[in-house]
């Protein structure tokens, strides 16, 4: 059943992403352009997401285990340090030089654009290198 | 400045966000664990990392999301302009950037924001910015 229920949760994401137009780089970086004509649709995706998300969110706080028995996993970090910001500027720069972020990626490459592959492929290469990079000098854990 | 009222389309975002939303209730909920894209790859490339079969049934739902979309309606047009350089670069930077800062779009985004997280706010604030300014360098000052 948890199987089950993350495939629906990740087909019911992936269609979120196709109607909200996430799944499209040419929407993402219209969205981006607030210097140029500037398409704000995209933080209607966000309100959208956040309104059901924060309900899911704060009925998940109460529970110690989820509807299938399995521990509450929720993230505890809440230190904002030099590797949330220069991670997320690193990250933000590739997002508006594309217009792609893992999950639309990962969507279009499943309806398979060459653009997403090479994209995706790319990625998985920089998330290696990082996992490769952080074992290296200390085992600190981050996540 | 001007706005896009050709390509503006509230509505499909408003729903398509609520699914979104809905996925990751239903996934914190369900299975305890957060709807993040970045760390559920990432822990899959990881080998040594457990509890790997929630991983991949999400990711293989994002995968079959177009083409169960396609049973009901025709996919919406995705458009890539990048060129392949610049698709390479772009993927390097969000696979290294996203692991570095334990989150992306969704992580931090749909869901830290959903839970009141500040460090959340702060990851998506910052990665909002760079997308701004990088198009900016791209579009205006470099004029690709």
């Amino acid at each position: 059943m948890p199987i089950l229920n993350a495939l629906l949760a990740g087909l019911i994401f992936g269609a979120g992403l196709l109607v909200s137009g996430m799944a499209n780089p040419a929407k993402v970086l219209g969205f981006l352009d607030i210097a140029g004509n500037w398409d704000p649709s995209l933080a209607f995706v966000m309100a959208g997401a956040i309104a059901i998300g924060s309900v899911g969110f704060a009925m998940a706080r109460r529970r110690k285990y989820s509807l299938f028995d399995a521990a509450m996993l929720l993230p505890t970090a809440s230190r904002i340090d030099r590797r949330v910001l220069a991670g997320s500027a690193m990250f933000g720069a590739g997002w508006g030089l594309a217009g792609f972020c893992p999950g639309p990626a990962l969507v279009c490459v499943g309806s398979g654009e060459f653009g997403a592959m090479l994209f995706v492929v790319a990625m998985l290469v920089g998330m290696k290198i990082f996992a490769l990079a952080e074992q290296r000098p200390s085992q600190t854990n981050g996540s | 400045m001007s706005v896009d009222l050709v390509h503006f389309s509230p509505f499909s975002a408003l729903v398509g966000g609520l699914l979104i939303g809905f996925a990751a209730a239903l996934l914190v909920l369900g299975n305890g664990r957060i709807a993040g894209i970045s760390g559920i790859i990432g822990s899959l490339l990881d080998t040594t990392s457990s509890d790997r079969a929630w991983r991949a049934a999400f990711v293989l739902g994002l995968f079959a999301a177009p083409w169960i979309f396609k049973l009901f309606t025709a996919l919406p047009p995705v458009t890539i302009a990048s060129s392949p350089p610049v698709l390479v670069v772009a993927g390097l930077l969000v696979g290294i950037g996203t692991r570095y800062a334990s989150g992306c779009t969704s992580g931090h985004g749909v869901c830290g924001l959903s839970r009141g997280s500040a460090r959340s706010l702060a990851a998506t604030v910052t990665f909002m910015a760079m997308g701004f300014f990088a198009v900016f360098v791209t579009r205006h000052l470099l004029g690709f």
